[in-house]
């Protein structure tokens, strides 16, 4: 079973109290009646879907309840660092350099 | 007020259901609340309680018959077992109204929300883990830890209170799903 770090819970939990939301650090605009249709439709519909390190949204549903941040690999699945949410996105290639070692 | 029938979820507390190293058993109803808050809400909630919220997560503080379990960053559920006699359960709503005031809080009575089970024995961890996914051992879950996590399709709040015993929480509607399930296992949990 693959076990993900809760941020709150700071320990290693199964993932089947957890769910999945989605990329992460999509932000809504302030005034969406003042955003262009193109850029609203890039807001809804698109998403990277990178083959590799993905930085997406989980929540410890069955847990502490709260969502946070992860960055995970969308081949082999393994989690590089989960954070709270609010914090800023970390450096991707820093964080895949330190995996590599 | 309309008299209102209440149906027990499980069978009347007092008769354990002898596993073979476990027993369970429905414990008697007992006062609920959620209280979300930050920490003015926690330190006014726990002097009218009669119990400090624990301030680290997943753990659980107990004095008598009263505990509170941390289950969120800002999350605690409080259990009160000495509220059996009529109007106890509104006395300490009160209490802890009058003592949150105006500090910012959310506080809502899951009394007949949820129902508890007694998960005791030899065999209380490995009972148990035929259907939560959670590392049971002393190391890893230990005496007065306490988390909300699943029960095979059910969610539960598991709380060890002693080296060999468990206190499940369940929402009434899973609860004889719960019961019936753990009751299977313990039947086939033969020690060699
Ligand atoms: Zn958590």
């Amino acid at each position: 079973m693959l076990l993900i770090r809760c941020p709150y819970c700071q320990t290693d939990r199964p993932e089947l109290e957890f769910r999945y939301g989605g990329e992460a650090h999509v932000s809504r605009a302030q005034d969406p009646s003042s955003v262009p249709d193109a850029a609203w439709a890039e807001f809804l519909y698109m998403r990277t879907n990178p083959k590799g390190f993905h930085v997406e949204r989980w929540r410890h549903t069955h847990g502490c309840g709260r969502f946070f941040n992860a960055v995970r690999h969308t081949v082999t699945d393994r989690f590089l660092a989960t954070y709270r949410a609010g914090e800023p996105k970390p450096d991707l290639e820093a964080l895949a350099r330190e995996a590599a070692r | 007020m309309p008299e209102i029938a209440r149906r027990p979820a499980l069978p009347a507390p007092g008769e354990p259901f002898p596993g073979v190293a476990v027993t369970l058993a429905p414990l008697p109803a007992a006062a609920r609340f959620v209280l979300r808050g930050d920490l003015a809400a926690v330190a006014a909630a726990g002097n009218a309680f009669g119990v400090a919220l624990p301030s680290r997560i997943n753990t659980a503080s107990t004095l008598g018959a009263r505990s509170a379990l941390m289950l969120g960053p800002d999350e605690w559920l409080l259990v009160a077992d000495d509220t059996s006699a009529p109007d106890a359960t509104w006395a300490l709503v009160r209490a802890l109204e009058s003592a949150l005031g105006t500090v910012p809080h959310s506080l809502v009575d899951v009394s007949h929300r949820q129902t508890a089970i007694r998960v005791e024995g030899h065999e209380a961890a490995l009972t148990l883990n035929a259907a939560v996914p959670l590392d049971l051992c002393e190391e890893a879950f230990p005496v007065g830890m306490a988390t909300r996590t699943i029960c095979e399709k059910a969610e539960i709040v598991l709380w060890r209170t002693g080296p060999r015993a468990f206190r499940v929480e369940v929402w009434r509607s899973f609860a004889p799903y719960v019961m019936d399930l753990l009751s299977a296992v313990s039947q086939e949990n033969v020690p060699d």
